[in-house]
């Protein structure tokens, strides 16, 4: 961490190893309210008070005994430079330490931790990138000098270092589903790395460009020993969404099955026609798959499904012991529990979804700006 | 949208968070209660920032117009004395009854007498805008162009504060016919159009 007038800059990668590590921090968020509202930084061991910057302008004296004293004090914005402002002020306000969070909620939103999940039998590894900004979850998996990528994020400079530096060579990128929560980086990934881009063929009836079809059957082999990482048709979220087993141990769910929650299907629209996939996907396909392959999903929706150093896995086994939308007997109040009373929609899913077709191209800052808030992809969010 | 008249400019353009709203504050401690200010900027969280400062400090939020990536947004300064302390206009009239008279396609005046920046944004449909400050100086040109000396005309501002001393000075001037519309636009639950 880095001082320069006697605020210390903390950066989202920090902040994520004080979050996965539960150490306990006091955070100021100085943005508006609705902002605040919307989504925050959350923790389990985190305290946060929301005070607009606007109101500090005259000083911060009338805060100053809300503020723990001995707790790492973390001031947050939406870019930086209000906190940054606030955190000046706190120490001339007799404050010693104060941090302010570098590039604020715009680059909390960005940050991907990597964290390995497991061996792979005939040696390699995956691997889970967590955006606890966002409750995105990708993944690698690698083995003798390669590797697929799977539903990647927009900041693909992460996968390719990543990569780099574990010194393999991405050959398949996936998506598990056309998203609509955040942009997919797999076509850009793809395309950096001339790797292949594989999308479910009955998601992609709108996409402008060219990408390999994944459909059962279609295998694919990572490495030249046997890493299998079979597709599985389960709709449901979206017409197309296809699931994965990975080396006979691991089944990526996408947006199907999270471990507290299950798959919305109405963000393309078509609430009532999927619920049906869905049912039969989470009730029947997944139920005749080995019941003691461990799920990995494409999100988590709240920070207690983050487990051990901040991994997002379960057996799908005791999926179906505690996960409420595995155990609902009734079809009838299964189809009302994934079509009504459904959180909000994320924000500008309909421009993501536009987007992730190939069929309008935007800056950064837009992209930027599209995938603020919260993910929203699951039924139970609140 | 047109050029709205305004007491400042502001030129934010450039600046990010939180120096829009701190070059605001500033620049409304110079300005008399009642005075408009145009900020100009392009830093986007300025729009939701600007109004959650101006509903907590109490001042009014007129309205924001966006062209070429630029946000054009206006800032009334409130008077903490601006409340309804006397009034002694004696002809008023509500908001539901001039309404009611607007839904029976009554001919009816209304003369508003905000600052152009809030009419631009929030208006009765083909109100009049004269503001208060030019009232004097414009009541020759109302009297042959507008409305006879004898025809009903309804006085509104924000509040019935400013309309208040607006219905003076026209009864002053002559004209028979003035209310004052109480509670006035804060309330008005009518139809309403904008630039």
């Amino acid at each position: 961490m880095t001082s320069t007038t006697g605020v210390i800059a903390m950066t989202a990668k920090e902040l994520t190893q004080i979050i996965l590590t539960k150490e306990k921090i006091f955070i100021l968020d100085v943005r508006n309210e609705s902002d605040f509202n919307d989504w925050r930084i959350e923790g389990e061991n985190t305290e946060t008070i929301n005070i607009p910057y606007f109101q500090l302008l005259d000083g911060v004296e009338s805060i100053m005994e809300k503020v723990p004293v001995g707790r790492t004090l973390l001031v947050v914005c939406a870019k930086e430079g209000s906190s940054k402002y606030v955190a000046e002020q706190m120490l001339d306000a007799g404050i010693s330490q104060v941090y302010y969070l570098q590039g604020g909620m715009k680059s909390w939103n960005e940050y991907l931790q990597p964290v390995k999940i497991g061996d792979l039998k005939q040696g390699g590894a995956i691997y889970q990138f967590v955006r606890l900004g966002k409750g995105c979850l990708s993944y690698m998996i690698m083995s003798e000098g390669e590797a697929a990528v799977i539903d990647a994020l927009r900041m693909t400079e992460i996968f390719v270092q990543f990569a780099e530096e574990s010194g393999v060579q991405i050959k398949h990128v996936l998506d598990t589903h056309l998203h609509a929560d955040h942009i997919s980086g797999g076509r850009k990934l793809a395309e950096e790395t001339r790797a292949t881009y594989w999308l479910p063929p009955k998601d992609a009836d709108e996409v402008v460009f060219p990408y390999a079809k994944l459909e059962e059957g279609n295998n694919i082999t990572i490495g030249s020993t046997a890493i299998y990482m079979e597709p599985i048709y389960s709709p449901g979220h979206t017409k197309g969404s296809t699931s994965f087993i990975v080396d006979k141990q691991y089944l990526l769910t996408g947006d199907i099955l999270f471990i507290e929650s299950i798959g919305r299907p109405d963000l393309a629209g078509k609430a009532d026609d999927w619920v049906g996939d869905l049912r039969t996907s989470l009730y029947h396909r997944y139920k005749q798959l080995a019941q003691d392959l461990i799920v990995l999903p494409a999100h988590f929706g709240k920070i207690t499904e983050l487990g051990e150093g901040g991994k997002v896995m379960a057996q799908l086994s005791e999926l179906y012991r505690n996960n409420a939308g595995l155990n609902i007997d009734s079809e009838e109040i299964f189809r009302i529990a994934v079509s009504e009373n459904l959180p909000s929609q994320p924000h500008a899913y309909q421009e993501i979804r536009r987007m992730n077709m190939g069929k309008i191209t935007t800056s950064k800052e837009e992209q930027r700006d599209m995938e603020m808030g919260p993910n929203r992809c699951a039924v139970h969010d609140n | 949208m047109a050029q709205i008249q305004v007491d400042q400019i502001l030129d934010c353009k450039g600046l990010a968070c939180p120096m829009p709203i701190v070059r605001t504050k500033k620049a409304i401690e110079e300005l008399k209660a009642g005075q408009v200010i145009e900020i100009q900027a392009t830093d986007k969280g300025s729009l939701a920032d600007l109004q959650a400062w101006a509903k907590h400090t109490g001042h009014q939020f007129l309205g924001t117009a966006t062209k070429d990536h630029i946000f054009r947004h206006f800032i009334r300064k409130s008077n903490p004395s601006e409340v309804k302390d006397q009034l002694h206009f004696p002809r008023t009239i509500t908001n539901q009854a001039l309404e009611q008279k607007l839904m029976n396609h009554e001919a009816v005046t209304i003369l508003d007498v905000r600052e152009p920046a809030e009419f631009a944004f929030h208006r009765i449909p083909k109100s009049i805008s004269i503001p208060l400050g030019e009232l004097e100086r414009q009541l020759d040109l109302l009297s042959i162009e507008l409305f006879q000396k004898d025809d009903p005309v309804y006085v509104i501002c924000r509040t019935g504060t400013r309309s208040d001393l607006a219905c003076h000075i026209l009864a002053r001037h002559g004209f028979t016919q003035v209310n004052n519309v109480l509670p006035g636009m804060s309330a008005w639950s009518g139809p309403t159009e904008r630039d």
